[in-house]
């Protein structure tokens, strides 16, 4: 662990915007909930969390038994509890939602791991050590978690990571407002302190090859995510300041300046696609002192795939949506001062109906930056993977997590296209069960 | 991690957690399910000669929002054929040899019908057997049950048939519903038993239907007195399993019941001297899977304590008990705000002013809420405003006096009370 940095060298960010519960906060609503049986929150929860049972013991003092039953099902409970979209997954399944108020699950889950967390009390116990390896390419979520229950099986996992620092999403996609860099970046020391071998600044495929990783564990795990967002080809995408829109939350989250030139601050910028990287972008542009966030999606409102919750929270912000709308040309000389945008129709109904242009509907966004949200396209990669089958960024296995080459298994966005950090963990940890049973316990026996 | 195996009169169990004898242990299928979800033993329901039951049978007391505080019911032994309950009872005691599991019984007072039951559960290969000397309703007065419980000779008597037979320790179930438990409990040590067991239901009405006019739970429009148990039947139990613990004549291993949700609660239990502990009502309320959290729970807080094994937390709290003579009179505690903590409700206002000793000044602040303050000169330190505050930590007794370890208890003063002028009785008006 000692190659890990330490999150207090991060520089001071903006504070988490729920604040945490206290003690009698926490055992008010734990005594709230009803422990129903065969609890839909837990059946909605992607990696099963037996939520009454953690509640439960939270009302009753065992704070320390609730972090337990959290972390057995999901290492990364401390993150899930602040960055799940809760309104969808277990809160929304609450019984107590349709004529009361539903238990807010994700604080509690927050108030137990945050408990650990902080005493030090391990989020995992490392199984007796048995033979057999697993390289796991990412640590981000998906990688995070399939490292975690091989280690809880006595199994060596060792992580590649090519970033500066673990956590993936995590650490540089989630919006800080959710979850800081510092605390993503204390869960994965937590972890790590259990037997996690983390290598951060490995970049497989350049730094290692894979036929190295071949040679040194019995199975590969890619956890690498959707990477980058790919250019629009738009005419004048490459001036300054047309941004990823991964780029951009990154370097806000570190505290680096998003813009090659001017501060954000006082700045208007315009944010290109409809998904919940698009929506972040846009609050924590505001929440940063962006003076004017246009938003431009090419269909209407209740098609955008972003979150409800989300979107709603971002025109509070002040977002500006311009809905039916795509962008044709950036304009500037040496930097970019406007985004030039047209109107579009659906021609027939739904998600996919062809959009036609509304002539004379051209108009000019006066903008200092341009970020482009429309999708992240999947990493260079997944190309050298031997034998396994891929399509858009996105690789293709079985319901465990196996690829077309028995030896590669693959979990989190890179299989999904892009989903919740709690699917990456189930998938992580799915495919550590996968590896297991048709690698690993084989190998002894 | 601390050993919670506990061994109850020769009764091995890998954890003090069993079930009472109840509904939830009326048949193998649950029982059985019982103990793959973790429960370290269970008494069968009550099996004597199969009765009829009344429909409806449970009654329940909720408290603000909360429901089942209290549980009452009018349901009678096990009216399943008594064949049935044996051949369940071996089949379990076949798939699980390491849980404790004990037969509960009941018949009529004649010794060959207690000596024929008592052979024929043994039988089964069963761990032991429990009597039932407890149930408040229907069997008693058939002359059963609290009637057996309520009287000592009695008690005595029908554990001196039990024993002349039994080859397997052999627990008395006694009746809350008397004078003085200590009694029951010496007597069924005379008689030759091996551990008690405490409390069974307490007598109880449950509520009226005031539309029907009729007690709850209604029975074509009519009620009878039942068994109460539940979260709220805890302090009697625990004050009742604390004389019985401590009474130097009875001195048998106690399995204590009434009242016990969660981890917590067993673990008051065991302090005060009880060695397992049974639940019936919060299974009835939850299901089997709350043992996994009491499990857990207990094993965390024998870890945070240092103790290595339930044996060690057994009885911890029973010096405590006294006598109310015996308590220091030099020992002084008065309230204290915590104001950085205080959310201004004037509940604990209202309470000591108006049923209490009005020792507590209220004003309202720029908020509009009330700002409370402490007289320290009048606070006789009752806890009643600590009792009242809703939040944790708030208000809390700080012991004021100054005599360090120096007990003055109520026999050393009232012998001279003019020797003592500190110790005064706050109010002077
Ligand atoms: C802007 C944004 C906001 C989001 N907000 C939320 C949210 O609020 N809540 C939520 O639940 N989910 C959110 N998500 C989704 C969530 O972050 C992802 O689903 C999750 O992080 C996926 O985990 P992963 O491990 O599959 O991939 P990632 O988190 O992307 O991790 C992949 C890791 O692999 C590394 N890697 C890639 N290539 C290599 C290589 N060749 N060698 C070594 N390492 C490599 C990367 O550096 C990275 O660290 C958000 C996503 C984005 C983009
Ligand atoms: C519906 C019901 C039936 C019961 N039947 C029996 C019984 O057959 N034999 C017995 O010894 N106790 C019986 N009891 C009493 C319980 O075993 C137990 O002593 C009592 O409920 C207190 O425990 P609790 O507060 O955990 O419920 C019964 C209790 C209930 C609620
Ligand atoms: S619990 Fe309800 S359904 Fe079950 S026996 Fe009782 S009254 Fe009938």
């Amino acid at each position: 662990m000692s190659d890990l940095p330490s999150p207090l060298r991060l520089p001071p960010l903006e504070a988490e915007k729920k604040p945490p519960l206290s003690l009698d906060e926490a055992l008010a609503e734990a005594h709230r909930c009803l422990s129903c049986f065969d609890a839909p929150c837990t059946n909605a929860c992607p990696t099963h969390i037996d939520v009454p049972r953690f509640i439960k013991r939270i009302a009753t003092g065992n704070i320390a038994g609730a972090a337990r039953t959290i972390l057995s099902a999901n290492v990364l409970g401390a993150s899930c509890a602040r960055v799940c979209p809760t309104e969808v997954l277990c809160e929304g399944a609450c019984v107590l939602g349709d004529h009361h108020r539903p238990i807010a699950i994700g604080l509690l889950q927050r108030f137990a791991t945050d408990y650990a967390m902080a005493r030090g009390i391990p989020p995992l116990r490392a199984g007796p050590r048995r033979p057999g390896s697993v390289g796991i390419i990412g640590a981000g979520p998906a990688g995070l978690a399939c490292a975690a229950e091989l280690v809880q099986a006595g199994y060596e996992a060792v992580v590649y990571e090519a970033a500066e620092w673990p956590g993936g999403l995590n650490t540089y996609g989630v919006a800080q407002y959710k979850m800081t860099p510092r605390v993503s970046l204390q869960e994965v020391e937590w972890l790590a302190r259990c037997g996690l071998d983390i290598r951060c600044g490995v970049r497989v495929g350049v730094d290692v090859s894979l036929a190295e990783l071949e040679a040194r564990h019995d199975a590969i795990f890619v956890g690498v995510g959707m990477g980058a967002v790919p250019p629009l080809g738009l005419p004048g995408e490459d001036l300054p300041n047309v941004v990823d829109a991964l780029d951009f939350i990154a370097d806000l989250k570190l505290g680096r300046p998003p813009l090659i030139d001017r501060p954000l601050r006082g700045a208007r910028i315009a944010v290109i696609g409809g998904g919940n990287t698009s929506i972040d972008v846009t609050t924590q542009a505001a929440r940063a002192g962006a003076a004017t966030v246009w938003l431009l999606y090419r269909r209407d409102q209740d098609t955008m795939p972003a979150y409800a919750h989300e979107l709603h929270l971002s025109i509070e912000h002040g977002t500006r949506l311009l809905c039916h709308t795509v962008p044709v040309r950036i304009v500037g000389q040496d930097r970019v001062t406007g985004l030039e945008i047209e109107q579009v129709r659906p021609e027939g109904e739904g998600r996919t109906a062809p959009l036609v242009p509304v002539p004379g509907s051209r108009r000019l966004l006066e903008v200092e930056a341009v970020v482009r949200a429309t999708g992240q396209g999947g990493v260079d990669l997944l190309r050298q993977l031997p034998g396994v089958a891929h399509r858009g960024g996105v690789v293709q296995v079985d319901e465990w997590g196996r690829t077309t080459n028995p030896r590669y298994w693959a979990g989190g966005d890179c299989i999904s296209g892009g989903k919740e950090v709690v699917n990456a963990v189930a998938e992580g940890k799915r495919a550590a069960q996968g590896i297991i049973r048709d690698i690993l316990a084989r190998k002894t026996s | 991690m601390a050993d919670l195996s506990v061994d109850f009169c020769g009764i091995k169990s890998p954890n003090p957690f069993w079930l009472a004898s109840a509904p939830p242990t009326n048949t193998a299928r649950q029982v059985l399910r019982a103990f793959e979800a973790g429960w370290g033993g269970a008494v069968w329901k009550t099996i004597g000669e199969p009765i009829i039951n009344v429909s409806s049978r449970y009654g329940a007391i909720d408290l603000n929002g909360v429901k089942m505080m209290g549980l009452n019911n009018i349901e009678l032994i096990s009216d399943r054929p008594l064949a049935s309950n044996l051949r369940d009872i071996a089949e379990v005691k076949r798939h699980f040899p390491d849980r404790a599991l004990i037969v509960s019984l009941m018949v009529e007072s004649r010794r060959e019908a207690w000596h024929d039951i008592v052979r024929r559960t043994e039988d089964t290969g069963a761990d032991g057997l429990e009597l039932n000397f407890g149930c408040p309703h229907g069997m008693s007065e058939r002359g059963m049950g609290s009637a057996v419980g309520q009287v000592p000779e009695y008690t005595c008597q029908i554990v001196e048939w039990v024993k002349e037979v039994a080859r397997t320790p052999v627990i008395v179930k006694l009746t809350p519903n008397v004078s003085d438990i200590c009694y029951p409990a010496r007597a069924a040590r005379r008689g030759g038993a091996d551990g008690l067991s405490l409390i069974n239901t307490i007598n109880s009405l449950m509520g009226v239907d005031l539309d029907l006019m009729s007690p709850r739970p209604v029975v074509h429009g009519a009620s009878a007195h039942g068994g109460y148990c539940g979260p709220a039947v805890k302090p009697i139990a625990l004050h009742m399993v604390a004389q019985v613990c401590g009474d130097p004549e009875v001195s048998l291993p106690v399995s204590g019941i009434g009242g016990i949700s969660n981890w917590r609660d067993a673990a008051e239990f065991i302090a005060l001297g009880a060695s397992t502990v049974q639940v019936c009502t919060a299974v009835m309320h939850y299901g089997f899977r709350i043992v996994e959290d009491m499990i857990d729970g207990l094993s965390q807080f024998l870890d945070d304590k240092g103790l290595r094994s339930v044996a060690e937390l057994r009885g911890r709290a029973l010096p405590a008990v006294k006598r109310w003579e015996e308590l220091d009179l030099n020992y002084r505690v008065i309230a204290r705000v915590d104001r950085s903590k205080c959310i201004g409700c004037g509940l604990c206002y209202v309470a000591c002013e108006d049923g209490a000793h009005q020792a507590i000044a209220a004003r309202r602040d720029e908020r509009g809420r009330t700002e409370v303050t402490i007289l320290e000169d009048k606070c006789v330190g009752c806890n009643l405003c600590s009792l009242v505050c809703p939040i944790e930590g708030c208000i809390t007794m700080q012991r004021v006096d100054d005599f360090g370890d120096e007990v003055l208890d109520w026999r050393r003063y009232s012998a001279s009370p003019a020797s003592y002028p500190h110790v005064r009785s706050n109010r002077h008006d």
